[in-house]
């Protein structure tokens, strides 16, 4: 950190608004985090715009346009740490399903002018385009692991984030498994910790939003989703949501349309 | 900004304090606005486009990530739409969950909009922080504890305030217990007073005289309530339809300047070339008289009138809108018993459904075709902001027409406070704004 009192950027590409809209949501520490930092561009939240350089920049949102490769070109130059947060920044988001079809296509069905519209045919991860300091995973991330990367940072410190699977959330939580003792299917065994085990917890299966934890092991999941009756199309339809583009989740769903 | 002779040209890269991202762009020749166009670049995202091939199940999980502000309004319209599609009804007491579910966003999103996006206009601040910081630190604390306890809510009854994971075709994963709900109490009826001590403050705050004629929008609550999470279309024209004859009265256009397409009357309707207009000061045009007496005497004692049509008075609304959520949700949790089921089988059916809810902003219409094995076919959603903004223009056109001989700074300052009166919900409506003013 350059300066006494560290500068925060918050910018937004293809996205819900979601994850920035997380900071937002600490409202217990809101006031104190605008204390002991300095918001210098953040537009969600204010008309106050700084120029660079920036100590720290929270990037929400994937890049499908042309302008937003060069803008993000331009953040990464003016960053000190660069943080890219939630599903759409890691991963390429939900928007990413149009890697793999036709975007004109696409274009074609949304839109009446399609001459109107300029888009890129792919939705990539930010680190597809520039190095990045940290991720926090999540479609939307945790504003706990938010707070924790925000005094982490303050402090000098790693972040604490931890990246073993869900099933281990449920374990901490005491939820019971609801794969084995109800038959329901679920990613919690591939994917990214940092929820706290939400869906099972409500008697649902984990559907992936925080994306593939460190070294999944998706053909071990597979078969115990094929043995609870689950058709290939469904298990690919599991892989391919909010972080569809995520090698190991795109490399999932590909053997099930070869299967 | 430059100024020549007999022009000036102003420009603004980026709108703040509205969600997702645009530009506007005013050309004037003298005194004549030649052009005024709200640009929408955010990005398109093509959720229609690849929710054709999805299962019948997954637009809970998928339309919420539409809007971080507003995911339960697109869950609501698209289990509908589902449900509908394949001839189910629910029953009263899940609908009731998801009625509660609404006002916890209807708390989160006005209160964000209200004490963080649009009071600091107001007040001529940047930021609520900024407020805080120069002696407001009560009023936007009280702001946040508010929003706090809309999203405590989403959380017990959602799984999460963003992106809740607990809401299927049918009903809910789980349905929270009496005793879960009740702990919310507390909270919420500190809310209800809070909610109208803002609509006092809001009501005292400086508004410029401005009327504009709108054809207004809502819903009508299939009770008689004011609406949230579902109803007939009616508006003050005398449209009064049920949702599956909405495409045959408004139907969606598509402009150069905006990824946002465009809503209008289908054959002209009778105002602005078929521009119409939802939202809170819809509704509370159209359905201020279904809102209980201790509701409606805090707006009276606010001096809202029977139809408010000054955009800049949406914000007391919207506190009025707030202390009905929180009024409305100490009511259903009272009442609330655990459900024996917390949701009903829905079997897919070839055919086509349609859903619509009040989000915070207006109007969300969903439309579904389903095979018989339930893969989608076709997916249609037409959000509230795509539905607002030729009426935003409209408005826009005609403010800043009245305040040319203001300095450009400042006319750039009112067009963006005036932009931000319609709470615009940009990453909705693309599925909006730099302001760029010519002067010729």
């Amino acid at each position: 950190m350059s300066a006494a009192v560290p500068s925060l950027a918050v910018w937004k590409f293809a996205s819900c608004d979601g994850c920035q809209l997380s900071l937002l949501d600490c409202e217990d520490e809101l006031l104190a985090v605008a204390g002991a930092v300095r918001i210098a561009h953040f537009l969600e939240a204010s008309s106050q715009v700084e120029p660079g350089p920036y100590d720290v920049s929270l990037v929400e949102g994937s890049i499908t346009t042309e302008h937003d490769v060069e803008r993000i070109h331009e953040i990464r130059e003016a960053s000190g740490t660069l943080v890219t947060i939630g599903a759409c920044a890691t991963a390429g988001g939900i928007q990413a399903l149009r890697n793999n079809a036709d975007v004109t296509a696409f274009t074609d069905i949304v839109y009446a002018r399609p001459d109107y519209i300029s888009t890129l045919a792919t939705s990539t991860a930010i680190a597809d385009h520039v190095p990045v300091d940290f991720e926090l995973r999540g479609c939307p991330i945790d504003r706990g692991q938010l707070l924790e990367l925000i005094t982490a940072l303050l402090a000098g410190r790693r972040p604490r984030v931890r990246q073993h699977s869900v099933c281990l959330e449920c374990k901490q939580r005491g939820t019971v498994c609801v794969m084995v003792a109800h038959g329901t299917p679920c990613l919690g065994p591939v994917t990214h910790a940092g929820c706290g085990a939400l869906c099972p917890a409500y008697g649902r299966g984990c559907y992936g939003c925080f994306g593939p934890m460190h070294h999944p092991n998706p053909p071990a999941l597979r078969s115990t989703l094929v043995d609870l009756g689950m058709p290939s199309r469904d298990i690919a339809r599991l892989y391919q949501t909010f972080n569809a583009a995520s090698p190991e989740f795109a490399e999932a769903a590909r053997q099930e349309e070869r299967a | 900004m430059t100024h020549r002779t007999n022009t000036r040209v102003l420009s603004v890269e980026a709108l703040a304090r509205v969600e997702g991202e645009g530009a506007m762009h005013l050309t004037l020749d003298g005194d004549t606005i030649t052009d005024l166009r709200l640009e929408i670049y955010e990005p398109p995202r093509f959720y229609e486009a690849f929710l054709r091939g999805r299962s019948y199940t997954e637009p809970p999980d998928i339309t919420a990530r539409i809007c971080g502000i507003c995911p339960v309004a697109y869950q609501s319209s698209a289990t509908q739409a589902i449900e509908d599609a394949c001839g189910v009804v629910i029953p009263e007491d899940i609908r009731m969950l998801r009625r509660l579910q609404y006002c916890g966003e209807w708390i989160e999103s006005h209160v964000l909009h209200v004490y963080l996006l649009h009071a600091p206009d107001f007040l001529g601040y940047h930021s609520a922080m900024e407020m805080a910081a120069d002696g407001h630190r009560d009023v936007v604390a009280r702001g946040l504890r508010m929003k706090k306890i809309g999203n405590e809510l989403l959380e017990t009854v959602g799984g999460r305030a963003i992106h809740p994971i607990n809401v299927k075709v049918g009903g809910f994963y789980r349905a929270p217990t009496r005793r879960e709900l009740r702990a919310h109490l507390d909270d919420l009826r500190w809310g209800r007073d809070a909610a109208a001590e803002t609509v006092r403050w809001v009501a005292g705050l400086d508004f410029p005289d401005l009327e504009f004629d709108y054809e207004f929008v809502a819903l009508a609550d299939p009770d008689g309530r004011y609406p949230i999470d579902t109803g007939r279309v009616v508006s003050n024209t005398g449209i009064d339809i049920a949702v599956q004859q909405f495409g045959d009265y408004f139907e969606e256009f598509h402009v150069r300047h905006s990824t946002a397409l465009h809503g209008r009357r289908r054959n002209g309707g009778s105002h602005r070339d078929g521009h119409y207009f939802v939202g809170p000061l819809a509704r509370w045009a159209l359905q201020a008289d279904t809102l209980p007496e201790s509701v409606a005497a805090v707006a009276r004692e606010a001096g809202l009138s029977a139809a408010e049509r000054n955009p800049f008075r949406s914000i007391v609304v919207r506190a009025v809108e707030v202390l009905y959520a929180y009024e409305e949700a100490v009511r259903i949790i009272e009442q609330y018993e655990t459900p024996e089921r917390s949701a009903v089988d829905v079997p897919p059916r070839a055919g086509t459904g349609h859903g619509i809810s009040e989000a915070p902003r207006g109007i969300l219409y969903h439309r579904y075709t389903i095979d018989d094995e339930g893969t989608i076919t076709d997916a249609v959603i037409t959000p509230p902001t795509a539905q607002n903004q030729p009426t935003i223009e409209d408005d826009l056109r005609r403010f800043a027409g009245d305040h040319l001989h203001l300095s450009d700074a400042e006319l750039q300052w009112r067009c963006e406070q005036a932009i931000r009166n319609y709470d615009p919900c940009i990453s909705c409506s693309t599925h909006f704004l730099t302001l760029t003013v010519d002067r010729r």
